[in-house]
């Protein structure tokens, strides 16, 4: 087997790593971990994981570098900016993290025979809900509480970022996400953009039942259609008082919730799904959390109120 | 001859400690969270190694380290934005500096 393009490609990403740390403007460094996370989901491709690629390049990529990238224009530089502390500082910490990479490697060099696997468990929970993709049957059905309490962990960092909204704007609109010039080639893709967008966020959210693609991909898609709407001011950021957008950021968690309190009916005990209605039931539920997830990574990245309510 | 699988985990070390020392070593609070990710996405990639390695009963990979690694990255961009949000209010609010004001350093000086 050819090793030579995944050496290279290990290369660019520890080159970028590298730059992401050491480079001396923040922005830069903010566009060097967005190269890094364009890179890791090639190496993800690699292990044979499109799934997790796909995450990797919508959220790692894409929604942090974006928020990032926010964070740079709107926080004011201080002095300690570039000042790094001194050289037998960074010597000493330069030697502690090689032997935390001595570590690592040492675990990856020697790995346990015969090696730890799942995949028999998560192949068996295929066959009773009967989806073909095997990582939305671990997602959903195998190790579905995962997932679940994932959810309200986003649900919870969205209620996070809005509690530190100023008493005055409370239920106001965040603040514009709008370029500081604006640009017509920007305002031109936010209009071409978001029909084929749309359509490609919905078929891999409908796709993801038996191929790679989900919520979480699709989900992402989603919200980074109403992102660039929102960077282009063809819309301004919706008030967070709105009683719709609270109701579609919970709409995911709680039609999970229900479909796993109805488990102990319908099945085996919480968020078992009956061997006839599994797939229904799952499709329903991945529609549900992807809406949720669209609004919630999109609020996310908008940040808390910065404007009193109309 | 390494495989292809170890060569991806050699990198994730690398990530780690590359992310460990911008974590450890830089003054201030965007950069920390940058390193911080580019720590997790390592740490991710070692859950990658693992899945590659686990292949069995016919997939390419194990499924559900892949699975807990796209719950990993969602949590982790969720945490991130707190982290982003928790800044610009501390920049309004006059704190934007994790170093010590002087006031404190008094504090500190006097106790």
């Amino acid at each position: 087997m050819n090793l030579l393009p995944d050496l290279a490609l290990v290369l660019l990403i520890l080159t970028a790593a590298v730059w992401t740390v050491a480079v001396r403007d923040r922005r830069d460094a903010v566009i060097g971990f967005i190269v890094v996370g364009l890179l890791l989901s090639l190496a993800w491709m690699r292990l044979n994981a499109v799934d997790v690629a796909l995450t990797e390049a919508a959220i790692g990529g894409g929604a942090t570098g974006l928020l990032l990238l926010r964070a740079c224009a709107r926080l004011v530089p201080t002095q300690a900016e570039s000042v790094l502390p001194q050289l037998s500082m960074r010597l000493l910490t330069g030697l502690l993290c090689s032997v935390i990479a001595a570590g690592l490697a040492a675990i990856v060099l020697m790995p346990v025979e015969p090696p730890a696997t799942l995949a028999p468990e998560a192949a068996a929970s295929m066959g009773e809900v009967g989806l073909g993709n095997p990582i939305t049957v671990v997602l959903l059905a195998y190790r579905a509480l995962d997932t679940l309490l994932e959810k309200v962990v986003l649900v919870l960092a969205l209620i996070g970022v809005w509690t530190l909204t100023p008493d005055e704007f409370w239920g106001g609109a965040p603040a514009s996400l709008r370029a500081q010039q604006s640009s017509g080639a920007l305002t031109l893709l936010a209009q071409v953009l978001p029909p084929i967008g749309v359509v490609i966020g919905v078929y891999l959210i409908w796709n993801g039942a038996d191929h790679p693609g989900g919520t979480f991909q699709g989900g992402t898609v989603l919200a980074a259609m109403w992102l660039l709407v929102m960077m282009a001011d063809l819309r301004e950021p919706p008030e967070i008082r709105l009683r719709t957008l609270r109701l579609l950021v919970v709409l995911g968690p709680v039609v999970f919730l229900l479909a796993g309190f109805a488990g102990f009916w319908i099945a085996n005990g919480f968020l078992s799904y009956p061997p006839a209605f599994a797939k229904p039931i799952i499709v329903i539920v991945e529609a549900a959390l992807a809406l949720s997830i669209a609004v919630i990574l999109g609020m996310l990245v908008a940040g808390p109120a910065a404007r009193a309510p109309r | 001859m390494i495989s292809t699988a170890t060569l991806y985990g050699l990198c994730a070390a690398g990530l780690v400690a590359i992310g460990l020392y911008g974590l450890v070593l830089h003054p201030t609070p965007l950069r920390k969270v940058t390193a911080f990710n580019l720590l997790g996405s390592g740490t991710f990639l070692l859950f990658g190694i693992a899945a590659r390695r686990g292949e069995a009963a016919g997939f390419l990979a194990d499924p559900v380290p892949q699975a807990m690694v796209i719950t990993g990255i969602v949590v982790a961009f969720a945490s991130t934005a707190l982290a982003v949000a928790l800044l610009l209010r501390l920049q309004e609010t006059g704190a934007s500096s994790m170093e010590p004001t002087s006031a404190e350093q008094q504090d500190n000086g006097a106790s």
